[in-house]
């Protein structure tokens, strides 16, 4: 487990801070802007994997309201099943750093201005449903595409995914897969060996 | 490492070290012919290579700024992406996936076999496969072929299995693990396939053959040959007869230099070699070198491709081994019962999950998109190549707008698919489904064209130089010691990956150009 861990701490996408010490959090508290938490479950994929089990992200730039709106249209935009809140958190992280940028940081908070307006209030607090038809209304929003976009780069692309969706990641420190599974399926015959000749052995 | 003066104009300057300039530089400098090679990116090595998609493909890919315009798909989902190709020492070698097919007797007549297609400009080959027969030999001694010169079949992963099985159910005949430049056992100082799936960002293992650690590492050690690389050519200059006599470059500083030259070939992956050449224009040649016939940067193609992605019950795990770890050869042929011209393969592929999240049905949202992503590792998946129409409004165009980092025009890439193109694709969709199906595919995806790998025909051969831009051994009409050397040569596309042929052709070119220069001619 020594090996997976270290590979869920050290991945630079992935980027949440596990809680381990509130002197970590206090810290940092002085240039946040906002903040996302939240507790992993236990026996996920990730959460048997995670060095801790409580997560936190500090957002810098963008607001509270914002980071919240972000983290739920990420869950609208790209529902998975299962998957843990704190990989969401990571498209709201790599938003807030591109809204270090003001035209960025503008965007964001009209397309969330934008979804509130469609929702005559608050985008958050309306049913489910409806959340989705108004990100279907809106899908061609710049903030809505920024966020859809960031989605395809940041959400499969990090190690607690690699973990929910059954993605093993780096091989060649592994030996590659010749001995770990490359032709371990076992549901349909084995090809011939004139079409599949056995692996070569010294 | 040899090293040559900048005004030493006594040697051969090819632009790009991929699989056509690679090829080449090592062939004359076996030859004793001595090689200044400019490659645009930097080194790197098995040991730098990343088994991570994103990182890998901010190291090696092309990224400079590029344009797209025309009804392709890419055009939509990719717009500054119209190409995955490398840019780094080795070229694309890096990145492709190793299948190495010869073309048929028939593609290289495909005017003569097809007739008449409306909207397309087909043209036969100036050679057939008899004149490069000899060649292909060679390259696949050179390159390590699987299933020639006595070497063994890569054994097939999970992946293989889904695509055999099914493939047998529907009744085809030719699926194996096919000819692949890639070792099954140790060869030529380089190791076994350890089945990484990682192919497309750089072998670690070095199994997959790529001019990075075979033909420049053999050029490098004849003496003759000077590698450049972080050496990105801007402009090929002439002299008053209008011959090639130097190639002006940046080098890693970003200062201007300037090689001289007796013989320049241009290697520089499609797009790259129509715009080297479009950035040339002089007085005397004001729509660029070579380019008297019009054609320089027309009958740009990219192959018929799109990929077939299936789910099933039971765990796949894709992803482990040979990226392109078996073939369906069936299609590969012309049967113009099935709706068009020319035929396909179908090839296994993989995808990592970052890019199969980017790839797989870009710009999709909710979850008919996600249930695919739930299902990654119960996916098998299937490339589609297969020859697309040469069209004279397929071309490559410098910008009037966008420019690069060294202040050049960038290139822009229109492409439209012809009637055929999409007819082709969509048959192959229906039979890679069929294959799948076959075997208790649950849900299918027709994935649309990836960013081009195969980029062909901006400087294509030609019997008569007003239909194209080289001769049969790629010296291009206009001007002798002028050479186009890599996949931008080809007159049609024909339904196979492109390496093997540019690596035949580079090797038939050497000979040329050596006995050329021993007899004064150029």
């Amino acid at each position: 487990m020594m090996d997976r861990d270290t590979r869920l701490q050290t991945r630079p996408a992935s980027g949440l801070d596990s809680v381990s010490s509130f002197g970590v959090e206090r810290r940092s508290l002085l240039k946040t802007s906002a903040m996302l938490t939240g507790v992993l479950l236990a026996q996920g994929a990730i959460g048997l994997l995670a060095p801790s089990l409580a997560w936190a992200l500090e957002v810098k730039t963008i607001d509270q309201k914002q980071a919240d709106t972000v983290l739920r249209l990420a869950k609208v935009l790209y529902p998975h099943e299962g998957l843990e809140d704190a990989v969401y958190a990571l498209v709201v992280k790599a938003i807030d750093e591109q809204a270090a940028d003001p035209a960025t940081r503008q965007l964001v908070a009209a397309g969330v201005e934008a979804l509130n307006a469609q929702a005559g209030g608050t985008w958050l607090t309306v049913s489910p449903d409806r959340q989705h038809d108004i990100v279907a209304a809106l899908i061609t929003d710049p903030f809505v595409q920024k966020v859809r976009a960031t989605c395809i780069t940041t959400l499969y692309n990090n190690d607690m995914a690699f973990a929910h969706f059954g993605y093993e990641g780096e091989a060649f420190s592994k030996g590659g897969y010749l001995h770990r599974g490359f032709n371990d399926l076992k549901w349909l015959p084995d090809p011939s060996l004139e079409a599949s000749p056995a692996p070569y052995s010294a | 490492m040899a090293q040559f003066a900048h005004d030493d104009d006594s040697v051969v300057v090819i632009v790009g070290s991929g699989a056509g300039g690679g090829a080449l530089a090592n062939e004359l400098c076996q030859k004793g012919v001595k090689v200044v090679l400019l490659e645009a990116g930097a080194r790197q090595s098995s040991a730098t290579f990343i088994n991570d998609e994103w990182p890998s493909f901010n190291q090696i890919a092309w990224l400079d700024a590029r344009t797209t315009s025309g009804s392709w798909r890419v055009a939509r989902d990719f717009p500054t992406l119209p190409a995955w190709t490398c840019k780094t020492v080795g070229g694309t070698t890096a990145h492709w996936a190793g299948a190495s097919l010869r073309f048929h007797d028939y593609e290289f007549k495909a005017r003569t076999t097809y007739g008449a297609i409306a909207g397309a400009n087909l043209l036969d080959w100036p050679i057939g496969l008899d004149d490069l027969a000899p060649y292909y030999a060679k390259a696949e001694d050179k390159m390590g072929v699987t299933r020639t010169n006595g070497i063994a079949g890569l054994p097939g992963n999970n992946n293989f299995k889904v695509m055999y099985n099914g493939a047998a159910k529907v009744g085809y005949q030719e699926c194996s693990t096919g000819r692949m430049a890639i070792n099954s056992a140790p060869r030529a100082g380089r190791g076994r396939c350890m089945q990484l799936g990682f192919c497309f960002q750089g072998c670690k293992s070095g199994a997959k053959w790529s001019t990075l650690y075979t033909e420049i590492p053999a050029a490098e050690a004849t003496g003759n040959l000077e590698l450049r690389a972080n050496a990105h050519a801007a402009q090929i200059e002439h002299d008053a007869r209008g011959r090639a006599s130097a190639v002006v470059y940046f080098d890693a500083q970003g200062q201007k230099q300037r090689q001289k030259a007796k013989v320049v070939c241009v290697a520089c992956n499609s797009i790259e070699s129509a715009r080297l050449l479009l950035l040339s224009a002089s007085g005397q040649f004001p729509h660029g070198l070579a380019n008297s016939s019009g054609q320089l940067g027309r009958n740009y193609m990219r192959h018929t491709t799109g990929s077939v992605y299936a789910t099933f019950d039971e765990p796949v795990h894709f992803y482990r081994g040979t990226v392109m770890a078996g073939i369906i050869r069936d299609e590969a042929v012309n049967n113009p019962k099935r709706g068009f011209v020319g035929g396909y393969e179908l090839e296994t592929i993989s995808l990592g999950l970052p890019f199969y999240a980017a790839f797989l049905d870009p710009g999709a949202w909710g979850s008919s998109f996600t249930s695919f992503m739930d299902d990654y590792a119960r996916t098998a998946g299937m490339w589609i190549v297969g020859e697309d129409m040469p069209q004279e409004t397929n071309r490559v165009t410098l910008s009037e707008t966008v420019k690069d980092q060294f202040g050049l025009p960038a290139p822009n890439v229109h492409y439209d698919d012809h009637a055929n193109d999409i007819a082709m694709r969509n048959h192959a969709y229906k039979q890679g489904e069929a294959v799948y199906a076959a075997v208790g595919a649950r849900k299918v995806m027709h994935t649309p064209p990836y960013p081009s790998t195969h980029n062909l025909g901006t400087c294509r051969m030609s019997a008569k130089p007003g239909d194209g831009v080289c001769n049969a051994w790629g010296q291009t009409h206009d001007i002798p010691n002028l050479f186009i050397s890599d996949g931008s040569q080809f007159t049609t596309g024909a339904g196979e990956n492109p390496t093997l042929t540019i690596v035949a052709l580079a090797i038939r070119q050497s000979d040329f150009i050596a006995d050329q220069l021993s007899r004064r001619n150029i």
